[in-house]
């Protein structure tokens, strides 16, 4: 059986050969090629995990060794996999939505005309997503990283044409290049503690060395996961991403890679389990984006951002869960699958929205959908149901399970303070998901015709856009509840997360209750402000607040006037620094041992080939000299 | 005796440089395409070596050695080690592809140019270049290496004056002009240094009464030979200014982007992928082995320097203009990645840094080649004046894609390995500059990914939307470069194993240990 892991990471990146080096004669096979070269990796995974629920719980870890990547004395990087429940929880989430998002193209993008790079590049990072949760130690995790790195730049920047596409592009990459920095030190780190970086033995010998390194080491792994995971300071970069075409979003900037950070969290749970310090930090982090993120997705009028703003969020009640401990990684993992079903279906719906109506993405452009797009409606609708975490559907059952446990992180201020924030978020996410619930399906009709006198025509989408959402709106209404019988999900994952029952500050009835309250308070002030009366068309002033979560809560400025002018400051003031100071000095230096400067000025006046020949001639006289002397 | 593989290698491709420049004139083509037949036999050859030597055996293998200059002591002397098959390898596999790339480079001119057979010239020039290379890869004899690493500079300086990109600003005279400049700079930063040099390799002389780096190693090793501390330390720095000009090492760097940026794409590969590699290699196997104590009492301001280069050229490489000066002070920045990896003095660091020169040399051939296929097109080496070329040339652009990557070390290429390998090394040792050098890899992305997003996407530019796609010839030379840095990011076993052990001699010269992991030393 373990022999079948590599066939998982095998099948998408032949899919990405094929595809990328076969040119044009595959345009008209070419998603076909690459839908079922996923699906083949789903059946894969499929497989794999009949086989595993088929073993006892401590013996359902598979591990296939490849070749000896990196052999350098002392230093040991191995192609490895390791297959335990974490892994496979996230390969068949990968690879179960990825077919799904791949059926979808297949109509989205059926009249874009580099179609086939499309699925080259969507197979590309299913293989490098695949890699990065089955590595058995931190390099190759490193591979898969910024695998999905790529693949993420290079379909953010798909339609390269648009300006604004290359730069939000190129700013993903960046922004997390700086996250990783933080995986590169700490597999340093690790390399230097340990003497290995391979997950077994770095996470058994975690009690041999001091709270110090691991703390270090923890705040590392951090600094990565806030980079891929879009998690305050790294977050800026989401938001742009939107401008990749919309199963991108979904599959990439919503369901997938965006969790990377959590599940790096979650596999290094020994280190940060034995450092509190950089646990809080963890918490920290996430509590601070939950709030950031439902801020900006309350602003927003781009569906697509809106929905944007909201992945933040909810990653960040991941990162919160990730950082209490035992208590919450297996809460953690819950909310990214559930998370990973529903809002793949919210954007798959925005992008058949977006397909109904020329591309419009503004929402006050929208307004009355639900009678042109049935099922769009309804498979949205339920996947608004369970975001929110209405009682039942499948985000109830594990945000609810966050909120619990963030109660639970001591039992003095700091339990009330996480506890207190992650609930103010439950309220926030009903409030900016009705907004866009409203907006876009409610109400009357608010567009109208084009300067070119086009109008759109919303219309339900294609066959095999409709079955993805239909697929998803299932996850998104039962995962939770099937994943929460017998508390069935916490026992898979014990094995490798261990689990541990939160202890919250305040009862559990209690709190369930006051979630469901936050949540119709949200839902109800959402209805007076935009359902109670008409949705301008042009966007209100707002208040100061609205217009700075507009921007993103001004980071994007910030980043601007000290990064982007102040590099570029340096950057030219060095040009000119080399252009005359060093190399003035170095031939300033030179001059006085040989009058070289005024040599080079007359290079100038057309001096050069005369001075190189006697250049030459003074070393050819000098190994002549050198040869005489042999004779006398 | 056996056959003489090693002096053969290197006589191969000076042997076909007399023969291509003895074409007539009128069969330029023929003599392309002979320049073209020994360098793949000089490759054939190289390979052989690789087959020959046998990685954990001796130190040394293959090994020749004749009288030269009785009266000095000064032998013909060669050897290899695996650094030195590695880096053999290298310059083999290279010189073909650049005479591909560069096969009309030095056709002639529709003016008419007034010089003489420039085309085989041209070809002969390379050859003779590499014919030094690899002799100087393989010369055990401190002087035979200095007289090459001196020699080299010929060749190479006609090149660069001699054959000049043809897309400049401006008039040909104020080219012409440049050109010189740039060829006279490259010229005098090299000859001071090796003049400093030669003063050094004399007093190596006076105090070691030969040249025979194995003698006087295991003279050095064996306590036989003692030098007195300042003596020491002199002759190390006068070796090691020479191989830093080389290299170059910040502040000595300032002549490279000027050559790199007046040569042919081909040439400028051949500067910084090849010749450049003689001096990172040479700080290896002579600063290190003759001058073990005086290498570990430099290596502090050693390694600072590196880290400037590191993250000077790369800040510097953001601010260019113009797409060859760009690649130019991205290598700036590489090269002090390698120097950093040699003198961290670890196993890791190394072994990373051997494996760096020859994967720099794939990726910066890589990317210089298709830039000078790019360049060819438009005649312009500035970037802005490109744009959405991936809409016109989707081959081209996606080949510089890949190009940048490798240059900004994306894991699954080769450059990763070594790069990574070389941080760790240093960081083993000195953590805080290994942290600091780490901000070179965001960086390297800054610089490729706006060069990759300011010629290559956004609108397509009136200028460029003729422009055609990459021809056979191009890809012959592109594909093999780019299947060579994949498989090097997944398979890098075959070179480490031969430089390994290498390397371990390597640290005992200088009687290093790598430090022990915490929890290890702990125990």
């Amino acid at each position: 059986m373990e022999n079948l892991i590599a066939l998982l990471v095998a099948a998408p990146l032949l899919g990405a050969a094929v595809l990328l080096c076969g040119g044009r004669r595959l345009d008209r096979t070419g998603h076909w090629i690459g839908t079922l070269l996923a699906v083949a990796s789903f059946a894969v995974g499929v497989l794999l995990f009949t086989d595993m629920l088929g073993k006892d719980a401590e013996h359902r870890a598979l591990h296939q060794a490849l070749f000896s990547w990196i052999p350098v004395e002392g230093f040991q990087a191995d192609v490895a996999f390791q297959l335990d429940q974490l892994s496979m929880t996230f390969v068949l989430l990968i690879t179960g939505v990825g077919s799904l998002i791949h059926i979808y193209s297949i109509g989205y993008m059926e009249h874009d005309e580099r179609r086939r790079r499309f699925f080259g590049y969507l197979n590309l990072f299913l293989a490098a997503m695949l890699l990065l949760v089955i590595a058995d130690n931190y390099l190759l995790l490193y591979v898969g990283w910024e695998g999905v790195g790529l693949a993420s730049y290079l379909l953010i920047g798909f339609w390269q044409h648009k300006p604004s596409a290359a730069t939000a592009a190129k700013k993903a990459f960046l922004v997390n290049r700086v996250g990783d920095m933080g995986l590169s030190i700490a597999i340093m780190l690790m390399f230097t503690t340990f003497g290995t970086f391979a997950f077994g033995p770095v996470l058994e010998s975690v009690g041999d060395t001091g709270e110090g390194k691991l703390t270090a080491i923890g705040l590392m792994l951090l600094l990565a996961a806030c980079g891929k995971s879009a998690q305050v300071p790294l977050q800026s970069w989401l938001g742009d991403a939107m401008e990749g075409p919309t199963p991108v979003s979904a599959l990439i900037h919503a369901a997938t890679m965006v969790t990377a950070g959590v599940y790096l969290i979650t596999r290094s749970g020994a280190i940060f389990n034995a450092a509190p310090d950089a646990q809080l930090a963890v918490v920290i982090v996430g509590a601070v984006t939950l709030i950031f993120g439902a801020i900006v997705g309350c602003a927003k009028d781009d569906i697509k951002k809106a929905l944007a703003g909201s992945t933040m969020s909810q990653i960040g009640y991941m990162i919160l869960a990730a950082g209490l401990g035992p208590i919450g990684y297996a809460f953690a993992i819950m909310h990214l699958v559930t998370h990973g079903f529903f809002k793949a279906g919210l954007f798959l719906g925005a992008g058949s929205v977006m397909h109904g109506m020329n591309d419009e993405v503004d929402m006050r452009k929208y307004g009355g959908l639900r009678k042109y797009m049935p099922v769009t409606f309804v498979t949205f609708g339920l996947g608004y149901l369970a975001i929110i975490g209405f009682p039942g559907l499948s985000g109830f059952w594990s945000k609810d399970k966050i909120i619990e446990a963030a109660f639970a992180y001591d039992d003095g201020i700091r339990g009330w303070i996480f506890g207190g924030v992650a609930l103010l978020g439950a309220g926030i996410t009903a409030f900016y998901m009705t907004r866009v619930m409203i907006m876009t399906f409610f109400g009357e009709k608010r567009w109208q015709p084009d300067e070119s006198g086009n109008e759109p025509h919303p219309h339900e989408s294609p066959k095999s856009m409709t079955i993805p959402m239909i697929v998803l709106a299932f996850g998104s209404v039962f995962a939770g509840g099937l994943f929460s019988l017998n508390e069935s999900f916490v026992k898979w994952l014990e094995p490798v997360t261990q689990f541990e029952h939160p202890h919250p500050v305040i009862s559990v009835p209690a709190i369930t209750a006051s979630t469901v309250v936050v949540l119709l308070l949200g839902a109800g002030l959402a209805y007076l402000m935009y359902g109670r009366k008409p949705v301008p068309v042009t966007a209100p002033r707002g208040s100061l607040l609205t217009r700075a979560a507009r921007r993103d809560l001004l980071q994007d400025d910030f980043n601007h006037v000290v990064l982007v002018r102040g590099g570029e400051h340096l950057t030219r003031s060095l040009v000119y620094v080399d252009h005359t100071v060093v190399d003035g000095v170095v031939n300033g230096t030179a001059a006085g041992f040989g009058g070289l400067s005024g040599r080079l000025r007359k290079l100038q006046n057309g001096f050069a080939r005369s001075y190189a020949v006697s250049m030459f001639g003074g070393t050819a006289i000098l190994i002549a000299a050198t040869l005489l002397m042999r004779a006398v | 005796m056996s056959f003489p593989l090693l002096t053969a290698t290197a006589a191969v491709p000076a042997i076909g440089a007399i023969v291509t420049a003895a074409v007539p004139a009128a069969r330029r083509t023929a003599a392309k395409w002979l320049a073209l037949f020994f360098s793949l036999v000089t490759l054939v050859l190289a390979v052989l070596i690789g087959v020959r030597f046998a990685p954990g055996g001796d130190r040394y293998q293959l090994t020749e050695s004749h009288s030269w200059i009785a009266d000095f002591g000064v032998r013909y002397e060669l050897g290899v080690d695996g650094i030195g098959v590695a880096l053999i390898g290298l310059t083999a596999l290279l010189i073909p592809f650049v005479l591909l790339a560069g096969w009309h480079d030095a056709d002639p001119q529709e003016t008419g140019s007034k010089r003489w057979r420039p085309t085989q010239g041209f070809f002969a020039l390379i050859l003779m270049v590499e014919a030094m290379v690899i002799l100087s890869f393989e010369a055990t004899d401190v002087f035979l290496f200095y007289i090459l690493f001196e020699a080299m500079l010929i060749p190479m300086y006609f090149l660069i004056g001699g054959f000049g990109d043809r897309a400049h600003a401006g008039s040909d005279e104020k080219a012409a002009a440049q050109r010189s400049y740039a060829a006279v700079k490259f010229l005098l930063y090299n000859l001071v240094g090796g003049l400093i040099m030669l003063a050094a390799v004399i007093g190596l002389y006076v105090v070691a009464g030969n040249f025979s780096l194995q003698e006087i190693a295991a003279a050095r090793a064996s306590g036989e030979l003692q030098m007195a501390t300042s003596t020491e330390r002199w002759l190390f720095l006068g070796f090691f200014f020479a191989f830093a000009v080389k290299a170059p090492l910040w502040p000595l760097h300032t002549w490279l982007p000027n050559a790199m940026g007046e040569a042919t794409a081909p040439v400028a590969v051949l500067i910084t992928a090849v010749v450049d590699k003689v001096g990172t290699f040479a700080m290896l196997r002579f600063c290190l082995q003759l001058f073990p104590e005086a290498s570990k009492w430099a290596t502090p301001a050693i390694l600072v320097l590196a880290l400037i280069s590191i993250v000077y050229g790369a800040l510097l490489a953001v601010g260019q203009r113009d797409i060859k000066r760009l690649v130019a002070y991205a290598s700036i920045s590489h090269f002090g990645f390698i120097i950093m990896g040699i003198f961290a003095m670890t196993s890791q660091g190394q072994s990373g840094a051997t494996l760096y020169m020859v994967n720099h040399g794939v990726s910066t051939a890589a990317l210089m080649l298709v830039a000078g296929f790019l360049i060819s097109r438009r005649g312009s080496r500035l970037i802005a004046d490109y744009g959405g070329v991936q809409k016109v040339a989707p081959v081209l652009a996606g080949t510089f894609l890949v190009g940048s990557l490798a240059t900004l070390s994306l894991p699954g290429l080769a450059p990763f390995v070594s790069e990574f390998l070389v941080l760790v090394g240093t960081f083993a040792r000195y953590p805080a500059i290994g942290i600091i050098a780490t901000f070179g890899i965001v960086l390297a992305a800054l610089y490729s990914l706006v060069l990759y997003q300011r010629t290559m996407t956004g609108p397509v530019k009136p200028e460029v939307s003729a422009m055609p796609d990459l021809k056979v010839r191009e890809l012959v030379v592109v594909a093999p470069l780019i299947a060579l840095l994949i498989f090097l990011g997944v398979y890098p076993k075959p070179v480490t194993d031969l430089v390994n052990p290498a390397v371990g001699h390597t640290l005992s010269d200088v009687h290093e240990k790598d430090p022990k992991p915490e929890v290890e030393a702990a125990k």
